[in-house]
């Protein structure tokens, strides 16, 4: 690792001043930044360890949803009793992120900023444009198989790795940010994550200084909820393709279909037009396909991972069909 | 820095520089080389303790941002002369092979008992209300951070379970 300056600041303020004003990196549960930092891959000059600013808790908001701190472990969040009871797909798209021992540090804001786990990324002798801009993409030409197939660009192919953002944008949960000059914003989820572009290296909205407070959930949604990650083991991998779903039906037909997708993209992919295609159809295998067909319909494959083309349209087929027995 | 870090019950200064992981500083700087470094990257699950009451991987965190904590290393949970129930139970069951994941799978385990205890879900659980079963399916889910290059997996869960279900 290189040498860094290590201080802990106390305040929000102190927090987003130190960050936009001395270019300090925070550092919150720690998992993602010093594992790239051994890996040489993130050299900040300063960490400012935001542990001690407040922020842990996990509340109830006055609109009758649920606020989760951004400093509050993943494990926290998971094993919540409103998370457990009022929000199932956001508690098992957590639990089957890592494993214990990493959400019990892992943190809601650092998980939400967590990097690609693209290899090219982390390997500093191979040519990736997220790492080092103009050097390449390693990726498109190479080992691909945990790539994206929807929103790539000639820059970058890489996926966003992380599960409980996936069941934060089927929940349409907002983010909520503290700014370098003292001001407070909320952005969507669902608008959180940038897809590459021209720009791989910024992987979210987040401006220089800015800091999350909290990421906020919406009154409870009932709905039969689902997260299923498909993976290359069971347990302690990240997902291929996953897929969170919050579906109701009436008299045999889908009447809610909020859908998000893992896997496939810079950022948990949300096309409003795939819940639509399902409303008022019945959960038939026809329906499902004309489903899959609107969310793949500009899907592209790079050799590798063509593979998760197909494995997207199973997966929707394998989360709506017990989904609706079960909503039925 | 004053920095002060409880390790096993005695307080320790934490170290100058910033760098030093808690396994680095548990290992090179107070000697307590039973936690191991198996991959230093959060991956494999040896460099595992318990840091005021929960379980974490002592290589992706730096031993600074652990001012006030209270660790429990294995050297901590029992001595050859008074082992722990679960140190007892692996020694049983042959829970290992050359035992390079050993202090990392008991001091894990140790935790886990509690979070079961505590009624924690995990991605196994078919319920994620009620209390969790004692089911080697839930066992393997939650130990699925701690490797076993030896494949010592059908043992260790085994001895997991013989205290588990005494515990319990
Ligand atoms: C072996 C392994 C397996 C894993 N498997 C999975 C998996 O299956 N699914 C999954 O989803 N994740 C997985 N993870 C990733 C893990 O979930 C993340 O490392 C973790 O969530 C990051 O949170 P943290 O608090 O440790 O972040 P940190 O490492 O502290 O920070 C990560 C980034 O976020 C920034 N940051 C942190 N907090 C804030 C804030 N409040 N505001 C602004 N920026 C902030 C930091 O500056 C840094 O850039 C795995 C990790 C490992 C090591
Ligand atoms: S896919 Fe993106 S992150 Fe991976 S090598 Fe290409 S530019 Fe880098
Ligand atoms: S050494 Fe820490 S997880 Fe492998
Ligand atoms: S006993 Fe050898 S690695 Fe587990």
């Amino acid at each position: 690792m290189r040498p860094f300056a290590y201080g802990r600041p106390r305040t929000i303020e102190e927090a987003t001043r130190v960050v936009a004003d001395d270019g300090a990196m925070a550092i919150a549960g720690g998992t993602n930044l010093l594992d790239l930092m051994k890996l040489q891959v993130e050299t900040p000059e300063k960490l400012a360890d935001i542990n001690r600013i407040g922020f842990g808790e996990i509340e109830d908001t006055q609109a009758g949803g649920l606020s989760l701190g951004a400093l509050a472990t993943n494990t926290a969040t998971a094993v919540h009793p409103r998370v457990r009871a009022d929000y199932p797909v956001l508690a098992r798209a957590i639990l089957s992120g890592a494993t214990q021992q990493l959400r019990n540090k892992a943190t809601n804001g650092g998980n939400l900023c967590q990097r690609t786990r693209c290899f090219y990324f982390t390997n500093v002798d191979q040519p990736c444009n997220k790492r080092d801009p103009g050097s390449g993409c390693g990726a498109i030409d190479g080992v691909a198989k945990l790539h994206a197939i929807l929103g790539t660009s000639e820059q970058c192919i890489a996926t966003y790795p992380g599960d409980m953002a996936v069941a934060l944008s089927a929940l349409d949960a907002s983010v909520d940010i503290a700014t370098a000059n003292g001001e407070k914003r909320t952005v969507p989820v669902r608008e959180f994550h940038c897809l590459p572009g021209d720009t791989p290296w910024r992987e979210n909205v987040l401006e220089e200084g800015e800091i999350i407070t909290a990421i906020t959930l919406p009154p409870p949604v009932g709905g039969t909820q689902i997260y299923r990650k498909v993976r290359e083991r069971s347990s302690y991998a990240f997902a291929l393709v996953s897929v969170a779903a919050i579906v109701e039906m009436e008299d045999g037909l889908f009447t809610r279909a909020d859908l998000a997708f893992g896997g496939l993209a810079h950022k948990p992919w949300h096309d409003p037009r795939v819940g639509e295609a399902l409303i008022g159809q019945p959960p038939t295998s026809e329906t499902i396909d004309r489903a899959a067909d609107i969310l793949l319909a500009d899907a592209r494959g790079f050799g590798e991972n063509d593979f998760k083309i197909p494995l997207a349209r199973r997966a929707l087929h394998a989360v709506l069909e017990p989904a609706a027995e079960g909503a039925g | 820095m004053s920095d002060i870090i409880s390790v096993n019950g005695t307080p320790q200064r934490l170290p100058d520089d910033p760098r030093t992981s808690l396994l680095d500083f548990l290992r090179q700087h107070i000697g307590l080389t039973g936690t191991k470094k198996g991959c230093d990257h959060g991956q494999c699950g040896a460099c595992t303790v318990i840091v005021n009451g929960i379980r974490i991987n002592s290589c992706l965190t730096l031993a600074a941002m652990h001012d006030g904590d209270e660790v429990t290393t294995i050297e901590g949970l029992g001595t050859p002369d008074r082992p722990s129930d679960l140190q007892k139970a692996f020694l049983e069951h042959d829970g290992f092979q050359c035992g390079y994941c050993t202090p990392g799978q008991i001091c894990s385990a140790t935790a886990m008992l509690q979070e079961i205890a505590n009624d924690w879900p995990s991605d196994a659980s078919e319920d994620l209300e009620g209390p969790p079963q004692l089911t080697g399916e839930e066992i393997r889910e939650r130990m699925s951070g701690n490797l076993c290059r030896c494949g010592a997996y059908a043992n260790i869960v085994a001895a997991i379970r013989e205290v588990a279900e005494k515990s319990a």
